[in-house]
C-alpha cells in the first residue's frame, strides 16, 4: 500500500476512529458504574448523615475521603429522598448562581475563588463559626451564603446573590456530599497544612 | 458574489465583532485580580468571565461557519442546500447573542429553578447561556449540517475535504446536546461535560478547522488536493486517535476510577504528534512555495495557526497533562495559561487566516499586503504569548504555593493568590493584555480599512450557480 495513497491514510482514520470509540464506550459503562450514587467512588446522598474526613491511605499512596459515625447536617438526620431532594436543590443553586465562574469544583471552573470540592472540610470554617455566630459548621456556612458581603473574606468578596434559607441549606448538603467523593487524591494533602504556622 | 459566500462575510465580520467583546471582557477578568473592586456590585467577576470565554466559543463558532460558507460554493460549484434557512437563522443568532449578553449583564442570576435555567442562565463554564437560547444554537447547528451535507447530496460529487466535514457534522451536531441537561451528580455532570468541551471543542473543532485549513492552504498556495487531503486523513487519524481516550486527562480527578491516570496521561501525552504534522506540513508548504503568495496576511496567519496550535495545544498541553504534575497544576493558572495559547492557535489565527481570504476576493485585490496587517500580527501575537508567559509564572507559584505546600485550603488559596510571583504574573499579564487590545484595534481597522483605495482588480472566477 503506497504510503502516498491519501486512500491508505483515509482507512487509517475511519479504522482508528472506530477502535477509539469503541473502547471509549465500554470505559465510560464501567465509569457511569462506578460514579452513580452509592457506587465505588461516589457514596449516596444519604452520606450526608456521616461524619465525613479525608486523610492519607499508605497502602494507595493518596489521599482518601473517609466515612464516619452518625454526624447529621443541623443534627437532623434525613431519608434517602429528602437527602435527594437536598442535592437537587444544591445543584439547582450552584447552576443558577454560575458559582463555576468564579470557583472549581473537582478542579473545573474559573479560578477567581477557592476550589469547592472539599469546602466542606476546611479548617477556616471553625473561625467564621466564631465570625458568623454561629454553633456548627454548617450553620457558619449558611449564615455565610445568605450574606457574604457582610463576612468579607479578603480583598476578593463573593457578592450577595440573594440566596435564600432553604437554597444556602441545600447548598452546604451538596458541598457535604462532595467532600465525601473519591478523587483519585485531588487535592493532595488537603487540610493537613497550616499555612500561617 | 453568491449568496453564500455574502452569508460568509456576514458571519467573518460578526465573528471579529465578538472577538472585540471577548478582549474587553477579558481585560475586565484581568482588572479583577489586580483591583478586586473594579466593578464589584456592578458586573461581578463570574459575568465578566461568561462574557469572556462564551464570546470566545460564539466567535470561533462563527468565524468557523464563515470559513465553510465562504468555500462551499468552489467546492461544490453550487450554492449551498437550504441556502435560506441559513440566511435567516444569521439574524436569529445574532440577536440570540445580544439577548443573552444583555440577560448575563442585567439579569445575572436567578432563583434556584429550573425555570432559571431556561431562562437566565444554566451556570455550566462554556455553556451558560440560557436552554432557549441553546436551542437556538443546536438549530442552527442543524441546519449549519445540512447546508453542507445536503450541498453534497445536491452536486452529486464530493471531495476528501468535504467527505470528512460532512461526517464530522454528526457529533458536531450531537455532542452539543449534551449542553441541555441539568445533572444532579457532579460527577456524572462533569463526565459528560467533558465530552462537550474536549469531544465537542477540542476534536470536531479540531477536524472542522484542519478541513478549512486544507481548504485555505490550496487557495493560497496552491497545493495540490492529494496531498493536502492525504495529510487531512493522516492529521484525522492521530486527531481522534489520540484524542479520543485522551479525554481521560480530564478524569483524573473528578471521581471516576482511577484507571483513567494511566488511559488519560498516555493517549494526552501523544496529543501533540497530530499538531508536530501540522507544523511540519507548513513549513514544508512554505518552502516549496518559498513564502511566495499574493495574500501576506492570510499565509502568515496560517502559519501562526500551525505554531500556534502545536506550540500551545501541544507543548503546553504536555506541560500538565501526565497526572503526576498535573495533581498540583489542575485548577491553576497554569491551566489558564495553557487554555489561551491553545484556543489562540488552534482555531482564532485560521479564522482570522480566512478572514483576509475572503477580504481580497470581495475587495477584488491582486495582493493583500501592507504595514497594518503586520502590525496587528505582531501586537496581538506578542500580547497573546506575553499573557500566556505571565499566567505560566502565576500558575506555577499558585501549583507550588496553593496546592503543593499549602494543601488547597482557603488559607492556602490566599496565600497562594498574594503570592509575589502570582501577582507580578497578574500585572504582567494585564500589561500583555493591553497590548493584545492594541492589536485588536489595528486588526479590526486594517480589516475594514484594507484595500479601498487600491485599483480593483478582475474579480476571480465565480461558482456555477
Amino acid at each position: 500500500m503506497p504510503f502516498d495513497d491519501p486512500a491508505f491514510w483515509r482507512a487509517g482514520a475511519i479504522s482508528t476512529t472506530v477502535v477509539m470509540s469503541i473502547v471509549l464506550a465500554m470505559l465510560t459503562i464501567d465509569s457511569l458504574e462506578a460514579i452513580a450514587p452509592g457506587g465505588s467512588h461516589v457514596p449516596p446522598y444519604t452520606v450526608i448523615n456521616r461524619h465525613i474526613d479525608y486523610a492519607h491511605n499508605a497502602k494507595l499512596g493518596r489521599d482518601m475521603p473517609t466515612i464516619g459515625q452518625d454526624e447529621p447536617l443541623f443534627g437532623r438526620a434525613v431519608e434517602a429522598p429528602e437527602a435527594a431532594a437536598l442535592i437537587e436543590r444544591g445543584k439547582l443553586v450552584i447552576q443558577s448562581r454560575a458559582c463555576i465562574d468564579c470557583h472549581t469544583f473537582m478542579g473545573n471552573g474559573a479560578y477567581y475563588g477557592p476550589d469547592l470540592t472539599k469546602a466542606w472540610l476546611d479548617p477556616a470554617w471553625e473561625a467564621w463559626a466564631a465570625i458568623t455566630g454561629a454553633e456548627s459548621r454548617e450553620e457558619a456556612m449558611v449564615r455565610f451564603l445568605m450574606a457574604p458581603d457582610q463576612y468579607a473574606t479578603w480583598q476578593r468578596r463573593m457578592p450577595n446573590l440573594g440566596i435564600s434559607r432553604d437554597e444556602a441549606v441545600a447548598t452546604v448538603a451538596y458541598l457535604k456530599w462532595l467532600a465525601s467523593i473519591d478523587t483519585n487524591g485531588f487535592p493532595i494533602h488537603f487540610g493537613r497544612i497550616k499555612v500561617s504556622e | 458574489m453568491s449568496r453564500s459566500k455574502s452569508l460568509a462575510v456576514k458571519y467573518l465580520a460578526a465573528a471579529v465583532l465578538l472577538f472585540g467583546v471577548m478582549t474587553l471582557a477579558g481585560l475586565a477578568s484581568a482588572v479583577y485580580y489586580i483591583n478586586p473592586d473594579f466593578l464589584f456590585g456592578f458586573v461581578p467577576f463570574n459575568v465578566a468571565k461568561i462574557l469572556h470565554i462564551d464570546t470566545m466559543i460564539i466567535w470561533l463558532l462563527m468565524g468557523f461557519m464563515g470559513a465553510v460558507y465562504w468555500f462551499l460554493p468552489e467546492e461544490f460549484g453550487c450554492e449551498p442546500a437550504g441556502i435560506w434557512a441559513a440566511e435567516i437563522l444569521f439574524w436569529v443568532f445574532v440577536a440570540a447573542v445580544l439577548a443573552v449578553a444583555a440577560i448575563f449583564v442585567f439579569v445575572q442570576w436567578g432563583p434556584g429553578t429550573e425555570t432559571t435555567l431556561w431562562l437566565f442562565q444554566q451556570g455550566r463554564k462554556y455553556v451558560e447561556a440560557p436552554r432557549w437560547a441553546a436551542i437556538g444554537v443546536a438549530l442552527v447547528m442543524l441546519v449549519f449540517a445540512w447546508n453542507v451535507v445536503g450541498t453534497a447530496l445536491k452536486a452529486r460529487r464530493i471531495t476528501g475535504v468535504m467527505a470528512v466535514m460532512s461526517v464530522n457534522m454528526v457529533p458536531l451536531v450531537l455532542l452539543y446536546l449534551i449542553a441541555f441537561p441539568k445533572i444532579d451528580n457532579m460527577a456524572v455532570d462533569l463526565y459528560w461535560w467533558w465530552w462537550l468541551v474536549h469531544l465537542w471543542v477540542e476534536a470536531t473543532w479540531e477536524i472542522l478547522i484542519g478541513c478549512i485549513m486544507a481548504l485555505a492552504m490550496m487557495k493560497l498556495l496552491g497545493t495540490s488536493r492529494r496531498i493536502v487531503e492525504g495529510w487531512l486523513y493522516v492529521e484525522v487519524a492521530l486527531v481522534l486517535g489520540t484524542g479520543i481516550l485522551g479525554l481521560g486527562h480530564h478524569y483524573f480527578w473528578i471521581g471516576t476510577p482511577d484507571y483513567w491516570l494511566g488511559i488519560g496521561g498516555f493517549f494526552s501525552a501523544l496529543e501533540p504528534l497530530p499538531l508536530l504534522g501540522m507544523v511540519v506540513h507548513a513549513v514544508y508548504d512554505a518552502g516549496v512555495h518559498r513564502m511566495k503568495t499574493s495574500n501576506q496576511p492570510a499565509f502568515y496567519w496560517t502559519l501562526a495557526e500551525a505554531f500556534g496550535n502545536f506550540l500551545g495545544g501541544g507543548v503546553f498541553g504536555f506541560m500538565i497533562t501526565l497526572p503526576q504534575l498535573n495533581l498540583f497544576a489542575h485548577g491553576t493558572q497554569w491551566t489558564v495559561s495553557h487554555g489561551h495559547f491553545a484556543f489562540w492557535g488552534a482555531y482564532a489565527c485560521g479564522v482570522l487566516s480566512v478572514c483576509y481570504i475572503a477580504l481580497q476576493e470581495q475587495r477584488r485585490l491582486v495582493t493583500v499586503n501592507g504595514s497594518g496587517w503586520v502590525w496587528a500580527f505582531v501586537l496581538l501575537n506578542g500580547g497573546l504569548i506575553g499573557m500566556v508567559g505571565s499566567l505560566l509564572v502565576a500558575g506555577m507559584a499558585q501549583a507550588f504555593f496553593e496546592r503543593a505546600i499549602g494543601g488547597s485550603t482557603l488559607e492556602a488559596f490566599i496565600a497562594g493568590q498574594e503570592n509575589p510571583w502570582f501577582m507580578l504574573g497578574m500585572y504582567s499579564r494585564f500589561g500583555f493584555g493591553l497590548m493584545f487590545a492594541a492589536g485588536y484595534l489595528t486588526l479590526a481597522w486594517n480589516l475594514s480599512a484594507l484595500g479601498r483605495r487600491q485599483v480593483a482588480a478582475v474579480p476571480q472566477p465565480m461558482p456555477a450557480e
